[in-house]
């Protein structure tokens, strides 16, 4: 019972990384324009298919060197996903900063239909499979009833990417000028304009910041399901936006947790009770937090002294 | 140093600014008072282009800055501490500095932070503590404070005493003296405690509905009647 509790554990985890990596996108863009960038899940989907399509370049390329194939295409994945943030918000929100708050809602979702129908209709509405990349693991033991707790290779290289680009980000926003310039920005746009932030450009930034987690994130799904299709964005989007919600949008460690604590639902959820509901599981946590802590875990009161 | 030429500024169909000419003279402590909603923070807000002017131009050490976007300003030696204050709520006293250092570089920043600190000893205290949760009179300080960090030609400040008890007002009143003094540096100075401001300054403007009505040395106005009975009577 406790090695099938630990392997459990361990799935979660991993898929937790995942979603905490793309809910990370959503509550960073959230803090400094507060809106949700709901393209956001389509940004992932792109990091998942320039992934695959790079694979298969570089194995048609018979380049096999696994390290460097997974930077390769870690790099195209983020370039690719880092362009078409900054088009959303150059797009979809800035023209409409001015307007009412559910414009730039609708001319982002906009945009991610039409970029769905456009990978549907180029790369083929059907599943696309690559092989295996990282194979193998570790047996961390084996329980009572013979039930062996296995950790891939896999999932070990997604924890730990996940935790060194959670402790880069961490640094950035709290130690560094362009952090201290983006929590100026969330804070008081006009005063940053004062003191010489070019709000506009920052703005770009963060969404392309959000947006290079997410190709990380489509490359992990990549790797650990080895399909993809172009309706994925959509499900673990809002996964993830549950996520960020559930940590307390807008909080950065509270993207992280949420995406961790959705993770474990999910895995414990289908090992324990049903498959067929744990998207329900999650979804259902989405009502009651907002219903019951719509600040979330590690969000902060909207009123404040100023 | 500053010269602000027949400037309009609306907000939407609001006319707020209506034809407003001033200038302030390198060196000098210039300032400006007027009733509430007579369009002095829209002026100070104005020479920083955010809103911009409409008609009108704003000339600063000879060159027009009347579209130069907001950010680019700071590099040119305009520094602003804002109507109400505006700290960066949720940073550090230490950030809120490092922000107003933004453009200055890292050179300057530990000589610059000994001189806001010998100015408002105060902050030095609580370099750690979030703007958010200091007193009314440190805000204004830490306000101030921030401006002097991009090592300003001209100093704007939107209001500095607004809500202070009379020993803080004071005590930032002789900061500003101090700093024009000794560092020369040129302040214009919005005041609705027009005595202070009067006392302070070397030239003032008056404002009513959008247009300078009045102008003249501090001294001069301080004797003028009409601005006696109209800003200074009651309240001091
Ligand atoms: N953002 C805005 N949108 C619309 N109207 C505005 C805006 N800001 C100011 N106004 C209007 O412009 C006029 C001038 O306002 P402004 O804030 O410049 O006055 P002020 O002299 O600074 O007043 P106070 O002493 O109360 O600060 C007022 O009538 C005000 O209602
Ligand atoms: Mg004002």
């Amino acid at each position: 019972m406790l090695a099938y509790f630990l392997q459990q554990l361990i799935n979660g985890l991993t898929l937790g990384s995942i979603y905490g990596l793309i809910a990370i996108g959503y509550t960073m863009v959230y803090g400094i324009i507060g809106m949700i960038n709901f393209a956001h899940g389509e940004i992932f989907m792109i990091g998942a298919f320039v992934s695959v399509i790079a694979f298969l370049v570089l194995g048609a390329l018979d380049i096999t060197f696994i390290p460097l194939a997974l930077l390769v295409v870690l790099l195209a994945a983020m370039v690719f996903t880092a362009a078409w943030g900054w088009t959303v918000e150059r797009l979809a929100y800035r023209p409409l900063r001015g307007s009412f708050r559910l414009a730039p809602l609708i001319s982002a979702i906009g945009m991610s239909i039409a970029l769905q129908n456009f990978v549907q209709i180029s790369q083929g509405a059907r599943v696309k499979p690559i092989q295996p990349v990282i194979q193998g693991g570790v047996v961390l033991f084996t329980g009572d009833e013979g039930f062996t707790v296995v950790m891939s290779y896999l999932q070990i290289f997604i924890i730990i990417l996940t935790v060194v680009l959670m402790a880069v980000f961490t640094w950035i926003i709290t130690r560094t000028s362009l952090g201290r310039q983006q929590r100026a920005c969330e804070q008081d746009r006009m005063m940053a304009g004062l003191v010489g932030v070019n709000v506009d450009r920052t703005i770009s930034l963060t969404f392309v910041m959000g947006a290079v987690l997410a190709a990380v994130a489509g490359l992990m799904v990549t790797l650990q399901y080895g399909v993809v299709d172009f309706y994925i964005g959509f499900l673990a989007g809002m996964k993830a936006f549950t996520a960020a919600v559930l940590g307390g949008i807008g909080s950065l460690p509270g993207a992280m947790l949420g995406g961790i604590l959705i993770g474990l639902i999910e895995a414990f959820w289908s090992a324990y009770f049903t498959i067929e509901y744990k998207d329900v599981a999650v979804f259902g946590v989405l009502v009651l937090v907002l219903i019951f802590r719509p600040t979330g875990l590690l969000g902060r009161p909207e009123v404040e002294k100023v | 140093m500053l010269e602000v030429r027949g400037v309009h500024t609306f907000y939407g169909q609001i006319e707020a600014l209506k034809g407003v000419d001033i200038s302030v003279e390198e060196g000098e402590i210039v300032t400006l008072i007027g009733s509430n909603g007579a369009g002095k923070t829209t002026l100070l807000m104005t020479i920083c282009g955010n809103p911009r002017a409409s008609r009108g131009q704003v000339l600063f050490e000879g060159e027009d800055i009347t579209q130069v976007p907001t950010h680019h300003l700071v590099e040119r030696g305009i520094a602003q501490s804002p109507e109400g204050r505006r700290i960066f709520s949720r940073m550090t006293v230490m950030e809120n500095l490092q922000m107003g250092a933004l453009r200055t570089g890292a050179a300057h920043f530990d000589k610059d932070l000994d001189m806001v600190f010998d100015l408002f000893p105060r902050l030095k205290e609580r370099r750690d503590q979030r703007g958010g949760t200091l007193s009314g009179g440190e805000q204004q300080m830490l306000a101030i404070a921030r401006a002097l960090m991009s090592r300003p030609r001209l100093l704007l400040l939107d209001e500095p005493s607004l809500g202070l008890a009379p020993m803080v007002v004071r005590q930032i009143f002789d900061v500003i003296r101090e700093i024009n003094r000794s560092e020369g540096m040129t302040v214009f100075l919005v005041e609705q405690n027009a005595f202070h401001a009067l006392k302070l300054a070397h030239r003032a403007y008056v404002m009513v509905n959008g247009r300078i009505t009045l102008a003249g040395t501090g001294a001069e106005l301080l004797a003028n009647p009409e601005i006696r009975a109209a800003y200074l009577e009651g309240g001091h």
